[in-house]
């Protein structure tokens, strides 16, 4: 069975959502950029999209604020405690 | 055609701001941070990257503390307006443009916020002693012009750290960012303003703040910023705390095409270049009859900012006749009145010519030239 897991990381700023995106590609990370859902905050900006575990996330973001991680597993949206 | 006005703004830019700018305009030309689409994110990809750059530049460490604004002019309105309360002192020193003069003249009237401006000597230096004389225990912020836009002297930022402490030290940085090396670590800068379209090669219309952490001035502006969009209260994080409504992407996506070329050149070489045709002017001016030169050669003055006059005219004139030949300078107080009156040049001004980076031996022997016939007619 496929996973479909997928990670939604928000942040407070697009300046933060690049600075992140530099990590990740500096990383050789995949991600995406999609626009933050609707359900999950009333940003007009955009988000990190992971199809990876999210655990390799958090080292890489030593000064780097996270506002909100959120799992979707295909049916619900379950908030992903921050470490 | 022979442009020596870059300290009004720097013309030609390179080809590198042009081919960026209208990458922009054509192919992007999406509002950064407002939408989650292609376009929306590579134009905020463009401010993130030349924000990056800027502070690499600068030798400070944190991207999200460069706020862009629309002008040098804002970046101090920003530091002055928002950092100063009733009770507070400033110093400043008698070389300082009407940018760091009329928000405080505006203070002092508004709220009772004193300053005491600090006299250079004529030849530009800034005397140590009384700069201390002039601190007080209510003094909040020193605001000093890292390079007159009259007559190129530089003052040693971190030995004025050095002498007021704790003390904010805010540096007008708009004669000298992208001429010479700016360390904000190094000489412990607090807030760093200057203008983008000088140097650093952007277009007009975009000037940028660096602000030291642990420093938070009131905001100039409020508005959307495309994050918190649930609250109605202004973001306390940067750069959205600083930066509201749409940005210049235009002018930011130019500054990245200028800072662009001087990563290419490198700095060692445009401040080498920049000092070479300063000491050419002002060894060309010495020769020509009826010719003063104000500032100093002595002290460190590697900005390529100088002014003259002619004892038998007026600037006014001088400016007129080069202008005929289509040699563009500017003429005048350069909207620095105090630096007028601390060289001896105040109300009539001086003539001032700024040759840039892309400034040719020969358009100065041209300059010289016409200067001489000039002087002798």
């Amino acid at each position: 069975m496929p996973n479909i897991n997928v990670y939604y990381v928000l942040f407070h700023t697009i300046h933060d959502v690049l600075r992140v995106e530099k990590i990740l590609k500096q990383h050789g990370l995949s991600y995406e950029l999609v626009p933050v859902p609707r359900n999950l905050s009333s940003d007009c900006g955009i988000c990190l999209k992971l199809h990876n575990e999210i655990g390799c996330l958090w080292p890489l973001l030593p000064d780097i604020e996270v506002a909100r991680c959120v799992l979707f597993d295909g049916n619900e949206y379950i908030s992903v405690q921050l470490p | 055609m022979i442009y020596l006005d870059n300290a009004a703004t720097s013309f030609p830019k390179p080809k590198e701001t042009i081919e960026h700018l209208t990458r922009f305009v054509t192919t992007v030309g999406g509002n950064p941070g407002r939408s989650g689409h292609k376009l929306s994110i590579e134009a905020a990809r463009i401010i993130f990257d030349a924000r990056e750059k800027l502070v690499d530049l600068i030798h400070a460490k944190r991207s999200e503390r460069l706020v862009f604004t629309a002008n040098g002019t804002e970046s101090l309105n920003l530091a002055i307006l928002g950092l100063l309360d009733a009770n507070d002192h400033a110093v400043t020193t008698s070389l300082e443009h009407n940018s760091v003069m009329r928000p405080l003249m505006y203070l002092k009237a508004r709220c009772g916020v004193e300053h005491t401006v600090v006299q250079c000597r004529p030849d530009g230096a800034l005397d140590m002693e009384a700069l201390t004389r002039a601190m007080r225990k209510n003094t909040k912020a020193v605001i000093i012009n890292h390079g007159s836009n009259v007559i190129g002297t530089t003052q040693p930022l971190g030995e004025i750290k050095r002498v007021i402490g704790d003390t904010i030290l805010i540096a007008d940085a708009c004669q000298t960012i992208g001429s010479v090396p700016i360390d904000m670590d190094r000489d412990n800068i607090d807030v760093l303003c200057f203008s983008c379209h000088k140097s650093l090669f952007g277009i007009q219309g975009l000037g940028a703040v660096y602000i030291r952490e642990g420093i938070d001035p009131r905001p100039l502006k409020f508005g959307g910023t495309g994050s918190k969009s649930e609250s109605m209260e202004q973001p306390d994080f940067l750069p959205d705390r600083y930066e509201c409504g749409t940005p210049n992407t235009p002018a930011i996506a130019s500054l990245l095409g200028g800072l662009t070329f001087i990563e290419k050149e490198g700095l060692g070489r445009i401040t080498a270049r920049k000092k070479a045709l300063r000491e050419k002017l002002l060894r060309g001016l010495s020769g020509i009859e009826h010719v003063i030169t104000y500032g100093s050669r002595t002290i460190d003055a590697n900005v390529p900012v100088i002014s003259f006059n002619l004892t038998n005219k007026l600037p006014s004139e001088v400016g007129y006749q080069l202008n005929q030949r289509e040699i563009y300078v500017r003429v005048g107080l350069m909207c620095a009145p105090m630096a007028h009156k601390t060289i001896g040049t105040f109300p009539a001004g001086t003539v001032r010519v700024s040759p840039g980076y892309f400034t040719t031996d020969a358009e100065i022997d041209h300059f010289l030239e016409a200067l001489r016939l000039i002087a002798e007619h």
